[in-house]
């Protein structure tokens, strides 16, 4: 569904991303980890459309979307989560997600119907509330939220765009084990409907949702395998997991 | 077209333009170091140039009066430093260009109140009121040259301030990132009310001196201030050398625009056509600078932040 | 919604009172109030809704009013015609602004859009045909049709009066429609509103064109206010004006615009207009100065903000 080939990114002198070749299997969980500054979040920007890669493409459903507008992706079915919340404070829940649905649903140039008028934006909008486990927190304004909540709703922003393939940029950052236990319920129950890409610190959550795992180790993909032969790679134990995972 | 007229105008231009450096060195300063857009910048212009008149008058030397209007004229600007301006760099743009407009309107009714609304004489030195002969056998006035000097002058001491000493390196560091500054232990506090202060000075200096060849009234500050902003996003915010080379741009543009784009117009179109295009294209070709600039690089010619 | 009405009774009633009281200087002095409310709401669209900081704003009010007045000075003084003309080329003149001021951010956008002002001022006071700096006196006001004479304040309050409740009805749908949701959202979190399939930059430009527009019908119907353009319209200090009535409101409020504007307004009218200040009283700046900068530091949200907050407290 999503193939990188060759994706580089430079800095000035410092190379984020250099020459990441991936495949990203239709309806599977492939997670994406590797130590702090690995680069991850510079690929994650590369294919949902933030930055642009110096050389390399990219190429999502079998179609170049290289240079595309993020908009644009977003149209096609590839939506993003952000590691550090990026949600709509002011708005409530529910105008959150609805904001997400409206995008896909029609033209938004239209300056004279109330758009709170509108039942089948507040209806989607409040079925992914559900989803997310926000569905009576609805009418809370966004910035007033827990930080788990808040996490979950920047997944359900993501989800509201009726993504093919969704980009979670660690959606469990900053939270405690109830919390994380939800959130991989969450990501376990959306699988059925959609591809994720899932870059993650928190290797219990990796371990249990990833159906394949790759590793970014200073900007270069080291190893692209099943969990089992990723905690077995020689050189990923050394550039990264040490010895927790020894143990 | 001359070769004198041209060399006249480039002198201008050089001259206009290192004033605008004055003003714009201290206006980038403070919007790099303390990320505040201060539209009252213009006010001290204006009230350095009222100063300088009133001791001038009253001390009757022209550069007698000058260090001490520029000290009082600091002075006012670190008094509105400390009692309104610090409360404005925590906010938004917005807030800033709102309050600091407010403070325009206050600093021409408070002149107006002192002075009166009609604008004052000040007169320059007297022992520069004549033409001097340059070389090539051009007369150009001597106070226009010695406004040259004292830029220049200003210039290079600005340069060694913000390069050799180590309030200079505390001022680069907080250009190019306030944070990492704070974070290794800065008084901003002390830091932020002198670089006003000198900014302060600088209006003051350039109100000074272009107060006997531009009239001394209220509202000089507004038409001066537009270009100083035009010169800081031209040459990159935070950085001095940028507002110098903006600064020169800026005024050797708009200078020679001004005299002789009206006359390459009378050339090419009738005269009603030249008179009315002339002066209103020659007044826009700034923006149409400042437009190009931008456009190929977005942050200015150097920008101090990283 | 009732104080709206409230408002609006208010306002129909206001020039009959002074009508009958003799004082026909209000009457068109609150008809100017309602112009300026009218340009102030319009800036609130793209300041207080749209998040963008624009200095330039004076551009489409200023135009607005001198295409009315040079269409007068060649003869056309038909509403019908000068009016849309006005609309429509402020519009335009914000879509060729906008286009290429919101390719910038920050600080730049607002530089740009200043110059861009600037730029028309110097344009329209080159004119020497249309009065340069001195400004353009108009024949007189526009001319409706209908038997309706705007030469009289009366008649002249309650056309502008309509065409003010006009406007702002049409604000209103504006920004609780589904446009004015988005736009709301891209001031709220722009990466985002684009990360979730928003093309930003075009709900921006649209947002611009609009303000743009209804700020010209502002102009035009200053021009017709004093019969007179001056170059001031275009001056940046007007887009600043223009700016502190917003501010002063209550910023993104939807009454923010014309609350601001008869404050001031008023504001101005009664300090420059006192008798007991003596010579004083030509400073009124000063006093606006003083609230303006007391309501930046300390009452943010301006004076609709306050009452919201005292209602709800």
């Amino acid at each position: 569904m999503l193939e990188l080939r060759g994706v580089t990114k430079r800095f000035g002198g410092v190379v984020a991303t250099e020459d990441v070749t991936l495949t990203v299997k239709s309806g599977e969980i492939h997670a994406l980890i590797g130590p702090n500054g690995a680069g991850k979040t510079t690929l994650i920007g590369q294919i949902s459309g933030a930055l642009f890669p110096d050389s390399g493409e990219i190429a999502f459903q079998d179609k170049p979307i290289t240079r595309l507008r993020q908009h644009e992706r977003v149209a096609r079915g590839l939506a993003r989560s952000y590691q550090i919340t990026s949600i709509f404070r002011r708005f409530s829940v529910l105008d959150n997600l609805a904001l997400a649905v409206q995008a896909r649903s029609g033209s938004s140039f239209s300056f004279w119907r109330p758009v709170a008028a509108e039942r089948a934006l507040a209806d989607e909008a409040r079925a992914i509330a559900a989803d997310i486990n926000l569905a009576e927190k609805c009418d809370v304004p966004a910035g007033s939220l827990s930080h788990g909540d808040q996490r979950a709703l920047e997944v359900g922003l993501a989800l509201a765009t009726n993504p093919k393939l969704v980009l979670l940029d660690e959606p469990m950052a900053g939270m405690g084990p109830e919390e994380s236990q939800r959130m991989i319920a969450l990501i376990q129950r959306i699988r059925a409907r959609v591809t994720v890409l899932l870059v993650e610190h928190d290797m219990d959550a990796v371990f249990r949702l990833a159906d394949r795992i790759s590793v970014l180790v200073n900007g270069r993909l080291v190893a692209t395998d099943v969990p089992q032969q990723i905690k077995m790679n020689a050189e990923v134990r050394k550039a990264y997991l040490g010895d927790e995972l020894a143990a | 077209m001359s070769t004198i007229l041209l060399l006249e105008q480039t002198l201008n231009g050089v001259q206009f333009g290192l004033m605008l450096f004055l003003l714009a060195a201290g206006l980038t300063l403070v919007f790099g170091i303390m990320d505040m857009i201060n539209l009252a910048h213009g006010s001290l212009y204006m009230i350095g140039a009222y100063l300088m008149a009133s001791i001038a008058g009253v001390t009757g030397s022209f550069w007698v009066a000058l260090p001490l209007a520029l000290v009082a004229t600091a002075l006012v600007g670190v008094a509105l430093e400390v009692t309104i301006l610090r409360r404005l760099y925590e906010r938004d743009h917005m807030t800033q260009v709102l309050a600091t407009f407010a403070l325009i309107l206050i600093a021409n009714e408070v002149v107006r109140l002192i002075w009166g609304s009609q604008p004052i004489m000040l007169n320059g030195p007297a022992g520069l009121a004549g033409p001097v002969e340059l070389p090539g056998g051009i007369q150009y006035a001597s106070y226009r040259l010695a406004i040259i000097g004292v830029g220049l002058l200003v210039a290079v001491l600005l340069y060694l301030l913000v390069t050799k000493t180590r309030v200079g390196m505390l001022v680069r560091a907080g250009a190019s990132n306030r944070e990492m500054a704070v974070a290794m232990g800065v008084d901003i506090r002390r830091l932020f009310t002198a670089v006003f202060a000198i900014g302060a000075a600088l209006c003051g200096l350039a109100g000074a001196m272009l107060g006997p060849i531009l009239a001394v009234q209220v509202g000089m500050g507004e038409n001066i201030l537009i270009l100083a902003f035009v010169v800081i996003v031209i040459g990159g915010i935070g950085s001095i050398r940028g507002a110098f080379v903006g600064a020169l741009l800026v005024g050797l543009v708009d200078t020679m625009g001004r005299a002789l784009l009206p006359l390459f117009f009378a050339t090419l179109f009738p005269p009603m056509v030249a008179s009315n295009l002339g002066p209103s294209l020659s007044a826009i070709l700034i923006y149409v600078l400042m437009a190009t600039v931008l456009f190929f690089r977005p942050q200015g010619l150097f920008p101090a932040r990283g | 919604m009732k104080a709206a009405l409230a408002l609006l009774a208010a306002a129909c009633v206001f020039p009959l009172a002074m009508h009958g009281l003799d004082q026909h200087f209000y009457i068109g002095f609150g008809a100017r109030v309602l112009i300026y409310a009218m340009a102030a709401a319009s800036l609130n669209l793209v300041l207080g809704y749209g998040g963008m900081v624009s200095f330039g704003h004076a551009a489409f009010f200023g135009a607005g009013a001198y295409v009315t007045g040079i269409l007068a000075a060649e003869g056309l003084r038909s509403a019908w015609i000068a009016w849309p003309a006005a609309v429509a080329v402020a519009a335009l003149a914000a879509l060729v602004i906008g286009a290429i001021s919101l390719r910038t951010r920050g600080v730049y956008f607002i530089m740009i859009t200043l110059a861009f002002a600037q730029m028309m001022y110097y344009v329209f006071v080159s004119l020497k045909a249309y009065g340069g700096d001195d400004g353009l006196s108009l024949p007189g006001r526009s001319t409706l049709g209908f038997g309706l004479e705007l030469k009289n304040p009366l008649t002249w309050y309650y056309v502008v009066l309509v065409l003010v409740v006009a406007s702002l009805y049409l604000l209103h749908r504006i920004v609780h429609s589904r446009f004015g949701r988005v736009i709301q959202a891209i001031r709220e979190n722009e990466t985002r509103a684009e990360a979730i399939g928003y093309p930003v930059y075009r709900y921006k430009l649209a947002c611009f064109v609009v303000s743009g527009a209804i700020a010209g019908l502002a102009g035009a119907l200053i021009a017709n206010q004093s019969s007179y353009v001056g170059p001031g319209l275009l001056h940046w200090v007007q887009s600043g004006t223009l700016m502190i009535m917003v501010i002063l409101g209550g910023v993104g409020r939807f009454w923010g615009g014309p609350i601001g504007a008869l404050v001031l307004l008023t504001l101005e009218e009664t300090i420059s207009g006192s008798d007991w200040l003596g010579p004083y009283a030509l400073h009124w700046q000063l006093p606006v100065g003083v609230i303006l900068l007391a309501i930046v530091l300390y009452a943010p949200q301006g004076i609709a903000g306050a009452i919201r907050k005292r209602r709800h407290a």
